[in-house]
């Protein structure tokens, strides 16, 4: 029965949505949406690297996804304007990314799958390729939860405890690069970022603590991706934006109820 | 038996030397004050102590073992994080919720446990920092400026607190403060800090010792008097009061 294309992207999108879901948490819990950006547009260059090199697509990602997230974790550290280096590294990566595909001699690529995903063309292997990844997401997340929560309060309050935040730093690291070369498949390179940030942030006002957060947001990711690729079937729309415009119409309504009942803000 | 002990300790901080020289040794059950000017080095030592900061030079004994509360300085809670006060003392390791109310009971907070973090008020705050510090059962209780943003009365009141919390538990109290009146009466031993430790001693030698006034003035003797009359005996000796005149103090 997977043989159905429908099929097949229902389940690719949930397994996106629902590693991106607690994995955005600690990106807009710790401000690291800037971070996600310069990591997910680098997910091109990692494909330039691929594509030139004949490895598969997601090790080239990954590996370009990581050392992007690397240096940013190791400049950011050091009291360099993060805001500004991080902005300037999400673009030039994006860009440097295009102009590195295009000068691949005899390639015809489609540019737009990349920057956009696609999802109605996933096979059984990416599908194994996405669960893999997610899975090692969610283990990642699961197995350092507490820990990473306290990083990301305050790192000397986890150092005291005897904590290792730098290490704790490492692994969101690394988590994010696994997130980022499973996700260019399904919603591309340029939309990987919403996926992480959006459903966490209408997560926030129906939430009191962070496992909460975390799970209202797995929900309403899920419920984007599959909305977004119903819709993207109904209207013959392009199914990664498509995903993401939904995310977008969730958060607004999870805003516009926050504003209404300000009680729920924090009360829950 | 020393809980923690520096021996020639320099820290540097973005690729300046912020303290140097340091030696410094804290036993059981004191309470320990650190004074300085803005930059004087007082946090990078506290960061030093519980290992958020690699020694330039010189090194860290630490008690094996050794259990450390730490109270920062400030916590910012970003709004976008959900956190109650019960969820927050549990990290990053969960705790019996016997022990949570135990521990917010003491701190002076008993009907906290299900609110928000970020709707606390300062005193609440640092009350809730300080009972998740006591969760670690510690041997050495940290706070950087805990009192930071509290009135007059507040700090006082949350001063009372850590005595009573020392007598309770018996843990030694290393704090870093700016409320020189209330900290200095409170504490056994004060530890001056200027990029290196220019005097220490007792609250009195150090209140009557010339680098200490060089810094911060003549002010709080008055202040000091109020609070202990007991001691006014070390008075005299403020003629070398420093490096050094620890041990002399603690023979007295």
């Amino acid at each position: 029965m997977l043989d159905d294309f429908i099929l097949r992207a229902a389940l690719a999108g949930l397994g996106v949505a629902l590693a991106a879901a607690p994995l955005g948490c600690f990106v807009i819990w710790r401000r690291m949406a800037y971070f996600g950006d310069a990591t997910s547009h680098a997910a091109l260059l990692g494909v330039a690297l691929a594509l030139a090199t004949d490895l598969p697509i997601t090790a080239g990602v990954l590996l370009v996804a990581l050392v992007m997230a690397l240096v940013i974790s190791t400049l950011s550290g050091r009291n360099v304007s993060a805001d500004a280096l991080l902005g300037v590294m999400a673009h030039a990566a994006l860009a440097l990314g295009l102009v590195a595909v295009s000068l691949l001699p005899g390639q015809r690529v489609d540019l737009s799958s990349y920057l956009f995903g696609e999802i109605l063309a996933v096979t059984r292997t990416d599908l194994v390729v996405i669960w893999g990844g997610a899975v090692a997401v969610g283990l990642l997340l699961a197995w350092r939860w507490s820990a990473l929560l306290a990083a990301t309060l305050n790192p000397d309050l986890a150092q005291a405890s005897g904590g290792n935040p730098k290490r704790e730093q490492l692994i969101l690291t690394l988590a994010l690069a696994i997130m980022v070369a499973v996700a260019i498949k399904v919603v591309g390179a340029l939309l990987i970022a919403a996926m992480l940030i959006i459903p966490a942030a209408t997560a926030r006002p129906f939430a009191r603590t962070p496992e909460t957060m975390a799970l209202w947001a797995m929900g309403l990711g899920a419920l984007a991706a599959l909305g977004g690729l119903m819709a993207s079937l109904e209207f013959d729309t392009p199914t990664g934006p498509s995903i993401v415009s939904v995310a977008a119409a969730l958060f607004a309504l999870s805003s516009a109820i926050s504003v209404a009942l300000p009680a729920m803000r924090r009360r829950g | 038996m020393t809980l923690i002990q520096t021996s020639g300790l320099t820290l540097r901080h973005d690729g300046q030397t912020v303290l140097r020289n340091v030696n410094f040794t804290l036993r059981p059950g004191e309470i320990v004050t650190i004074v300085g000017p803005n930059g004087s080095g007082k946090s990078s030592l506290l960061r030093a102590l519980i290992g958020a900061l690699k020694p330039a030079a010189g090194k860290i004994t630490r008690k094996p073992d050794l259990r450390i509360g730490y109270v920062p300085q400030k916590l910012q809670i970003d709004g976008t994080l959900p956190l109650t006060v019960r969820r927050f003392v549990n990290l990053p390791r969960r705790r019996p919720a016997e022990a949570i109310q135990a521990a917010l009971t003491t701190a002076g907070v008993p009907e906290l446990a299900e609110r928000q973090m970020v709707d606390l008020s300062g005193g609440q705050f640092q009350r809730v920092l300080l009972a998740r510090a006591l969760l670690e059962k510690p041997d050495l209780l940290i706070l950087d400026e805990a009192t930071q943003g509290l009135d007059q009365p507040g700090s006082a009141a949350f001063y009372r607190q850590i005595e009573t919390v020392r007598q309770d538990f018996g843990c030694a109290v290393l704090m870093v403060s700016h409320d020189l009146h209330v900290v200095m009466a409170a504490s056994d031993r004060v530890l001056c800090l200027n990029g290196h430790v220019c005097c220490e001693g007792t609250p009195e030698t150090v209140a009557d010792a010339p680098e200490y006034r060089a810094l911060f003035g003549t002010g709080t003797q008055g202040a000091l008097a109020l609070y202990r009359h007991d001691h006014d005996h070390h008075h005299h000796h403020h003629s070398d009061a420093c490096e050094g005149h620890q041990r002399e103090t603690e023979n007295a």
